[in-house]
C-alpha cells in the first residue's frame, strides 16, 4: 500500500511519545502503528495510562502540555503532522480533524451562547458565513434528536443537560464536516441512560455523513457498540488488533479477555436472617439543602452481615442518604436507627464510640487521602484515636491491616499517600475504614474512579473482607454490574425517593418497576449487536405508546 | 535527620543561579546582623569625622560619613540588624495571627467566618499607611507599638490568603473523614489542613517580609518608625536626604541596602513558589 491509497484516511508509523515527569522524558507511547480508512471507526481501549487518549489527540498533530511527539509519523491526507508547521495543523483541526473531549461540561465555554460557539469554527475556515451556519447547526440538533433543535442553541452551556452538552459537542465537531473525528471518552461521565442517548446519535450522525472515527473508551462494552475495529492498548503498547465482533468472540490475548470478563464477577446472594434487628435502618427520611428537598420519604434497612446497594443516577439522592446516615445532614424529619436504636441527628452529638463503629470509603481516594500524610499516620490515626493503641502495638497492627488490604507492609508503611495507584490509595482508604474496626461501612461508589479491573479487585478485597470481619456494607452505585457483583439486597432510588427495594435476585428478573426496567436494559453488554436492538425496541415501545 | 540534610542538598543542588544569589545575600545580611559589632569599624552612633564629610578619598570611611559625620558603613551595618530583625519579628506575629484566624475561619465559616471577614475587610478599606500613621499618632510612637501596629494590619492579608487556600482544603474528603472520625478543631487545623497549605503560607511569609521591612523603613522615614540616634536604613535615607543635592551618593547607600535584601529575599521566594506550585518551566 502507498501513501496515495485515497481510501486511507489516516496513517500512523511508528508513533512515539514522551512525556515529561520529575525533569526527564519518558516514554509514554513506545511505536504504534495505525491505519483508519475513510467512513471507518476504530475504537482505541485500554486502561488509564495505556496512552489511548494520547494516541488519540496525536491524530490531530497534538500533544498535551508536558509531552511531545517524538518519532514516527503521521499521515493525515498527504500532510506528516508529525512534522507539519503549526499553521498547516490549525488549517486542518476544526475544518478536517475535529475533537470530542469527555467532559463537555469543561470544553464549553459558560459565557458564549451554544450556536456561537457551533459557528466559530465553519466561519474561521471560511466554509459557511455566519447565516449559513446557523442553518446548519438547527439541522444538525435535529439529527442529534436534541430537543427544540431551533432555539435550543440559543441557550448557554449551563442551561442544556449533560448529555445534551455531549451531543452539542458532537454537532460542533461535525460543523465542518470533517473526514475525522477524535471522541475521547465522551460517554464516561454520563449515566447510563444518557450514555444510551448520546451513543445513539454519535452512531447515527458517523454513519450518515461517512465519516471516519477514533472513539477512545475504557469500557469494551460501549466500543463493541460504536468501532468497526478495535485497538486493545497496554502501557504504551499495541496488545491486540481487530475486526469488533471476532474480537468480542474470540480475543486472541489473555489481557483482551480479562477486559471482557469484568463485568461478569458475581456474589451469591444471602438471605436476610428472619427476625433479627437491622444494624442500619432508614425511618422515613425528608432532607434538604438549604431550600431544595433533595429526599422524599426514604426508608431501607441494612440488615447484619449484608450489602445493600443503593442504586441510581447522578442526583437521585444516594450520596445525600449516605450524609444523612454519617450525620453530616441532619434530616428535615425522620430519622437514622442504629441496632435499633435512633442515632442523634447530628454526628457532632453523637459518641465517638457510634463514629467508630460506622466508617466511610469515598469515591476519589485522591481526596480520600491527605497528601502531606504518611501510610503509616493515615491508617495509625484512627487506632490511636478510637482503641488508644501506641507505639509496638499500633505498628504491628497498622502492618497487620496492610497485609489484610493485599500491601506489602514494608514497602507501604513508609510511603505517602501520593506515591500510590488510584487502586492502592482506595485499598489504603478501605484499610483506614478497617482500623476503626467498624460495623457498617458505607461506600460511595468506591469503584466508579477506577479502572475496570482495578475496581474488580477492590470489589474482591470487599467481599473477603465482609466474610472474614462480618461487615455490613452499604454500597452506593450507579453502575449495576457493580450490584451484580456484590449485593444481597438493593434499593433502587429515581429523584429522591425509593422507587424499588428487594433482594438482588428478585430485583434482576422481571417484572420490574419501569425506572428499574429502564435503568437495567441501559447497561451495555458485550454484544456488537445490543445498542441498535435495544434501540429498536424502545423505538416499538415507544410507537406502541403513541397508537 | 541525615535524610533530611540530603533531601536539602539535593533540594539545593537544582536551584537556579538566581536562587542561589538571593540565599547567599540573604545569609550574608543575616551573620551581619548577627555579628554585627564585630564587622561594624565603628560605633553605632559614634561621631568619627567631624572635620567634614568624607566620601571614598578617605580610607578609613569606605562609604563616607552621613551629615554630622558617623561612619555610614558602620551605621548600615547596624541598621542591618533593627530593621532586618524588626521586620523579622513583625512577620512572624503577622502570620501568626492572620494564619491562625484565617484557618479558623475556613473551617468553622458560618458567622464566624462572617464577622472575621468584614473586620477584615474594614481594615483593608483604609490605606495601611495612614492607618499606622493615625494610630502611632495616638497611641505615641515605641517599638512594640510599631511592631504591634504594623502586624494586626498586615495580618489582614495573610488572613485572606489562609482563608482562601485553607477553604480549599476544608472541602477535601479527608478532611470530612476527620471530622466523622470525631476529631477536635486543633487536630484538624494542624493535621489535616495546615500541612497543605504551608507552601503559599511560606511564599507569601517571604513577599510580606518585605513589605513589612519596607513598612518599617517608611515609617522610619516619616519619623514615626525607630527613633534617632538608632540606626535603620529607612531613617538614614531620611536624615541624608538632603546631601544628594550637593551630588553625594551618600543617601544611596541605606536605600541600596533595602533594594538588595528586598530583591534577594524575592529571588528564593520565586524560587519556592516555582518548586512547590509544581509549574513547569
Amino acid at each position: 500500500m502507498t501513501m496515495n491509497d485515497d481510501d486511507i484516511i489516516l496513517r500512523m508509523k511508528g508513533l512515539r511519545i514522551e512525556g515529561r515527569s520529575e525533569e526527564k522524558w519518558h516514554e509514554i507511547v513506545h511505536g504504534v502503528d495505525l491505519t483508519l480508512r475513510r467512513g471507518e471507526v476504530l475504537g482505541l481501549i485500554g486502561e488509564s495510562g495505556a496512552g489511548k487518549s494520547t494516541i488519540g489527540l496525536a491524530a490531530m498533530g497534538y500533544a498535551r502540555d508536558g509531552c511531545r511527539i517524538s518519532g514516527g509519523e503521521i499521515w493525515f491526507d498527504r500532510v506528516d503532522l508529525a512534522k507539519a508547521s503549526t499553521a498547516e495543523k490549525r488549517r486542518l483541526r476544526g475544518s478536517r480533524i475535529a475533537y470530542v473531549a469527555q467532559s463537555a461540561a469543561a470544553a464549553f465555554n459558560p459565557a458564549h451562547r451554544l450556536i456561537d460557539q457551533y459557528c466559530e469554527a465553519p466561519v474561521l475556515h471560511g466554509v459557511l458565513n455566519r447565516r449559513e451556519a446557523e442553518t446548519a447547526a438547527k439541522d444538525l440538533y435535529g439529527r442529534l434528536h436534541l430537543p427544540d433543535p431551533e432555539t435550543i442553541g440559543f441557550r448557554y452551556p449551563h442551561q442544556v443537560s449533560g448529555g445534551q452538552l455531549q451531543r452539542m459537542m458532537t454537532a460542533m465537531a461535525m460543523s465542518c464536516r470533517p473526514d475525522l473525528i477524535i471522541f475521547d471518552e465522551p460517554t464516561t461521565a454520563l449515566d447510563v441512560t444518557t450514555q444510551i442517548e448520546v451513543m445513539a446519535a454519535i452512531k447515527d450522525i458517523v454513519e450518515q455523513f461517512n465519516t471516519a472515527a477514533i472513539y477512545v473508551t475504557h469500557d469494551l462494552a460501549v466500543v463493541a457498540q460504536m468501532a468497526d475495529r478495535i485497538m486493545v492498548m497496554r502501557y504504551g503498547n499495541l496488545v491486540e488488533e481487530g475486526e469488533t465482533r471476532s474480537m468480542i468472540e474470540s480475543p486472541k490475548q489473555e489481557y483482551t479477555s480479562r477486559l471482557l470478563s469484568v463485568r461478569e464477577l458475581s456474589k451469591a446472594e444471602a438471605k436476610r436472617p428472619e427476625g433479627e434487628t437491622p444494624i442500619l435502618s432508614v425511618k422515613r427520611v425528608d432532607a434538604a439543602y438549604g431550600k431544595a428537598q433533595v429526599l422524599y420519604d426514604v426508608s431501607f434497612d441494612v440488615p447484619k452481615k449484608r450489602t445493600v446497594a443503593v442504586v441510581g443516577e447522578s442526583g437521585s439522592g444516594k450520596s445525600t442518604t449516605a450524609r444523612v446516615i454519617t450525620g453530616l445532614l441532619p434530616p428535615l424529619s425522620g430519622h437514622v436507627e442504629y441496632n435499633g436504636e435512633p442515632l442523634p441527628a447530628d454526628f457532632k452529638s453523637r459518641p465517638k464510640d457510634h463514629l467508630r463503629r460506622m466508617q466511610m470509603i469515598y469515591q476519589m481516594p485522591d481526596t480520600a487521602l491527605n497528601p502531606k500524610h504518611k501510610i503509616r499516620d493515615v491508617i495509625g490515626r484512627p487506632l490511636s484515636f478510637y482503641l488508644g493503641l501506641q507505639g509496638r502495638k499500633k505498628e504491628e497492627r497498622i502492618r497487620e491491616l496492610l497485609s489484610l488490604i493485599e500491601l506489602e507492609p514494608d514497602d507501604y508503611i513508609d510511603r505517602m499517600a501520593t506515591e500510590l495507584s488510584g487502586g492502592q490509595k482506595q485499598r489504603i482508604c478501605i484499610a483506614r475504614a478497617l482500623a476503626a474496626e467498624p460495623e457498617v461501612i458505607l461506600c460511595d461508589e468506591v469503584t466508579s474512579a477506577l479502572d475496570q479491573l482495578v475496581g474488580e479487585g477492590i470489589l474482591k478485597l470487599l467481599i473477603k473482607l465482609q466474610d472474614e470481619l462480618d461487615l455490613s456494607y452499604m454500597f452506593i452505585t450507579h453502575d449495576l454490574a457493580t450490584v451484580k457483583a456484590i449485593a444481597d439486597e438493593v434499593v433502587v432510588m429515581q429523584k429522591g425517593r425509593v422507587v424499588e427495594a428487594g433482594p438482588k435476585t428478585e430485583m434482576f428478573t422481571p417484572p420490574h418497576h419501569s425506572y428499574t426496567d429502564l435503568l437495567l436494559s441501559s447497561v451495555p453488554e458485550m454484544d456488537p449487536d445490543w445498542l441498535d436492538r435495544l434501540l429498536a425496541e424502545r423505538g416499538e415501545q415507544l410507537r406502541d405508546r403513541g397508537i | 535527620m541525615s535524610k533530611a540534610t540530603q533531601n536539602t542538598w539535593k533540594l539545593l543542588r537544582t536551584a537556579p543561579p538566581t536562587a542561589w544569589f538571593g540565599l547567599i545575600m540573604v545569609s550574608i545580611y543575616i551573620v551581619v546582623a548577627l555579628l554585627a559589632p564585630i564587622f561594624a569599624p565603628y560605633g553605632e552612633t559614634e561621631v568619627v569625622d567631624v572635620a567634614g564629610l568624607s566620601i571614598g578619598d578617605n580610607p578609613s570611611f569606605l562609604l563616607g560619613t552621613d551629615h554630622i559625620g558617623r561612619d555610614v558603613l558602620s551605621r548600615i551595618i547596624y541598621g542591618a540588624r533593627n530593621t532586618v530583625g524588626l521586620a523579622f519579628i513583625t512577620t512572624v506575629l503577622t502570620f501568626a495571627i492572620g494564619a491562625v484566624m484565617g484557618l479558623l475561619a475556613a473551617v468553622l465559616g458560618g458567622w464566624f467566618d462572617q464577622i472575621l471577614s468584614r473586620i477584615v475587610d474594614v481594615l483593608m478599606s483604609i490605606p495601611p499607611l495612614i492607618f499606622a500613621l493615625l494610630i502611632l499618632t495616638i497611641i505615641g510612637t515605641s517599638v512594640i507599638n510599631m511592631i504591634l501596629v504594623i502586624a494586626i494590619l498586615d495580618s489582614t492579608r495573610v488572613f485572606r490568603l489562609a482563608r482562601a487556600v485553607g477553604m480549599n482544603i476544608v472541602v477535601m474528603d479527608y478532611v470530612e473523614v476527620a471530622r466523622l472520625r470525631g476529631e477536635g478543631l486543633w487536630w484538624i487545623i494542624r493535621h489535616e489542613v495546615l500541612p497543605n497549605i504551608s507552601a503559599p503560607l511560606a511564599a507569601e511569609f517571604g513577599l510580606r517580609f518585605c513589605f513589612v521591612f519596607l513598612f518599617v523603613a517608611s515609617l522610619s522615614f516619616l519619623g514615626l518608625g525607630l527613633q534617632p540616634p538608632t540606626a535603620d536604613w529607612g531613617s538614614m535615607v531620611r536624615e541624608m536626604a538632603t546631601l544628594i543635592t550637593f551630588g553625594l551618593p551618600t543617601p544611596l547607600f541605606p536605600a541600596a541596602a533595602v533594594a538588595l535584601l528586598t530583591v534577594s529575599v524575592n529571588f528564593v521566594v520565586d524560587w519556592f513558589l516555582h518548586k512547590t506550585s509544581g509549574l513547569k518551566s
